[in-house]
């Protein structure tokens, strides 16, 4: 099997769960971000693919080969750590070489490799500086260059950008997705920023409290979210709970709506969007999937409005760009219609 | 971010400190360059004078001797005492909070020992009747138990217990603010754990250990019971010798003359460790 698996894994640090057993295929060639709030295990999900922790219970398996005990250095995977972990002693160039030097690689060899791998992450000419004459974007693309020395099979980062400024860190992502789409590999990103998960990942590993819950690409993670922690992290969002009426019906607070996907009986939560909540003026008949609201705060940010709404007492928030900008203002009751595509069930 | 003393009473705080140091150093060290100057009196004690003859008296193979031989010691305990307390210092950093509490209390403890202590209890170790050597014999190791003391090895042996646990803690801070993940980047990138102490911890804390090394040097030049107890005479150091000098054959003079001449010899020595390291630094 071609890709990374962790086939049950566990792990414990006394009496704590980091890793709740978890069961993760990671495809091969895919860059992939695991995302979660500070604390939720990602880091040490990434440390175990490294080596640096091994795990309690479980295997992890590289193309159907068990590397669970395999020490750290002979992993060859490259990993970019959080405080880049840049040699203080070397110049940027021996920092570059070291993995190469430490396997005998000859002087020419490496002065090669160094040039080819600074002009990779756009450093030039730099080889001779030391570390601490850098910039902070500078370091970061030096401990890329050096993590990928080795052309691992593995290229793994741990909060890479998470010390760069805002507008580098963006730019910063746009380039690392393309080197990865140049060189092919299989990147493993631990980040806490959902824009930057959305920006880079082909595929999304949302975790929370050491559990997975959910894997897929960004743009179903934001649609299809599978529970209320899922829709609730990645982006803004509107929940509702109710208790199922009739087959495809959903009695919240306010009205009946159309949901497709409900459970048979019992109680049921869906996530709406905001994009998709539509506001509109009473005078229209209302139909299935409509509420009663008034209209609480209108926030005007330009690009896109925000409007805050009351229905029955919850909070609703729907957004509309400027150029379908209803007609209403502050305290006019309205008509608040859910499509029942957008509504997706995250759960009892 | 470094605030600079404005006026006078910025620098009133360090007054204090400052009264203290020249009243309990630099003038007692002034008294001691005064009195190497000084004339003794045969039978006597000393009086006021300005001769020479100190000095020149020592410019003697006998004094080069014992000079070149106190620092290649101090030299040669620094550096053992930096090889052992430099990856013990690592792994003690690397342990849980209370087993660092609890080692450097014990380090701590064998630093407050005085030097008559160490010594009356290395030569009991190193003796024949009741020392190592018999546990040796217990175990099937040697035929007979025998003395290791007085001789060059029990010196050795002494001044680096001596000097260890001051080691150990001139190192520790340099050491537990290491960044931990340096070693975890090394073995990513292919480094075994032995590798990775030797090619990243080691060169990345190289100005500290030459510090540390200069540091017991002092240390360890200062030392002059221990060649006394657990040496012979063809051991005893210049320290030793300035003691002799300035207790028991009550020539102040002689004894101060000697006493400046290796405070400064030690300076240069620091100076010259100094700018070796400096170069380094920025080469």
């Amino acid at each position: 099997m071609s890709g990374l698996v962790f086939d049950a894994v566990e792990k414990q640090f006394g009496a704590f769960t980091a890793i709740s057993e978890t069961t993760l295929t990671i495809p091969q060639g895919k860059f992939v971000c695991l995302l979660g709030p500070s604390g939720c295990g990602k880091t040490t999900l990434l440390r175990m693919i490294a080596g640096l922790e091994s795990p309690t219970r479980g295997r992890i398996l590289l193309d159907g080969r068990d590397i669970t005990r395999l020490p750290v250095h002979k992993r060859d995977f490259g990993m970019v750590f959080q405080s880049l972990a840049l040699f203080p002693h070397l110049s940027v160039g021996e920092n570059v070489a070291y993995p190469l030097r430490i396997r005998g690689t000859g002087k020419a060899d490496c002065f090669k490799a160094v040039q080819r791998l600074l002009d990779l992450v756009q450093l030039p000419d730099m080889a001779n500086r030391p570390v601490s004459k850098l910039s902070g974007g500078q370091r970061q693309r030096v401990a890329i260059a050096r993590a990928l020395a080795l052309s691992p099979q593995l290229f793994l980062l741990d909060e890479p950008l998470s010390a760069l400024d805002a507008k580098l860190r963006e730019s910063m992502q746009i380039e690392l997705k393309q080197l990865q789409r140049k060189l092919g590999i299989t990147t493993i990103v631990v980040t806490h920023d959902q824009r930057e998960a959305m920006t880079m990942a082909d595929l999304v590993v949302v975790m929370s409290e050491g559990k997975v819950h959910q894997v897929a690409p960004p743009v179903e993670i934001y649609r299809r979210p599978r529970d209320a922690f899922v829709a609730g992290f990645i982006g803004m969002t509107n929940l509702l709970k109710g208790r199922v009426a009739a087959p495809g019906r959903l009695a919240v607070a306010g009205g009946i709506l159309a949901v497709p996907g409900l459970p048979a009986t019992g109680e049921a939560s869906i996530s709406v969007r905001p994009e998709n909540v539509q506001v509109g003026k009473m005078t229209q008949a209302n139909g299935d999937g409509d509420l009663e609201g008034r209209v609480s705060y209108i926030r005007d940010l330009g690009a896109s409005i925000e409007i805050y709404l009351e229905v029955a007492g919850e909070q609703i928030v729907a957004v509309c760009s400027p150029y379908n900008r209803p007609d209403i203002t502050d305290g006019d009751s309205v008509r608040v219609h859910f499509p029942p595509d957008d509504c997706v069930v995250v759960g009892a | 971010m470094r605030i600079k003393p404005r006026n006078a009473s910025d620098y009133a705080l360090i007054a204090f400190p400052a009264g203290m140091l020249a009243l309990f150093f630099v003038v007692p060290f002034g008294i001691m360059i005064t009195v190497s100057f000084f004339q003794r009196v045969q039978g006597a004690f000393y009086e006021p004078a300005f001769v020479l003859e100190n000095y020149a008296r020592f410019l003697s193979m006998f004094f080069a001797g014992i000079l070149g031989f106190s620092l290649g010691l101090a030299a040669l305990v620094a550096v053992i005492c930096v090889i052992l307390a430099f990856p013990f210092t690592y792994m003690l950093t690397r342990q849980s909070r209370r087993v660092q509490v609890v080692w450097l209390v014990f380090l701590l403890s064998v630093l407050s020992l005085s030097e008559v202590l160490i010594g009356f209890g290395w030569s009991t170790l190193l003796s024949r009747t009741a020392g190592i050597t018999n546990l040796f014999v217990a175990l099937g190791l040697m035929e007979t138990p025998m003395s290791l003391t007085p001789g060059f090895g029990a010196v050795l042996t002494g001044m680096v217990y001596q000097a260890f646990p001051y080691t150990v803690l001139v190192l520790y801070p340099a050491l537990s603010r290491l960044d931990p993940t340096l070693v975890e980047a090394a073995r990513t990138l292919g480094s075994s754990p032995a590798r990775s102490f030797f090619n990243v911890i080691v060169p990345a804390l190289r100005n500290s250990i030459v510090s540390t090394l200069i540091m017991v040097f002092v240390f360890a030049l200062g030392c002059y019971l221990l060649p006394q107890l657990l040496g012979r005479p063809s051991q005893w150091t210049l320290s030793v010798l300035i003691t002799d000098q300035a207790i028991y054959q009550s020539n102040m003079p002689f004894a101060a003359a000697m006493a400046v001449f290796l405070v400064l010899v030690s300076l240069s020595f620091v100076a010259l460790a100094l700018l070796v390291g400096k170069r380094e630094h920025t080469g």
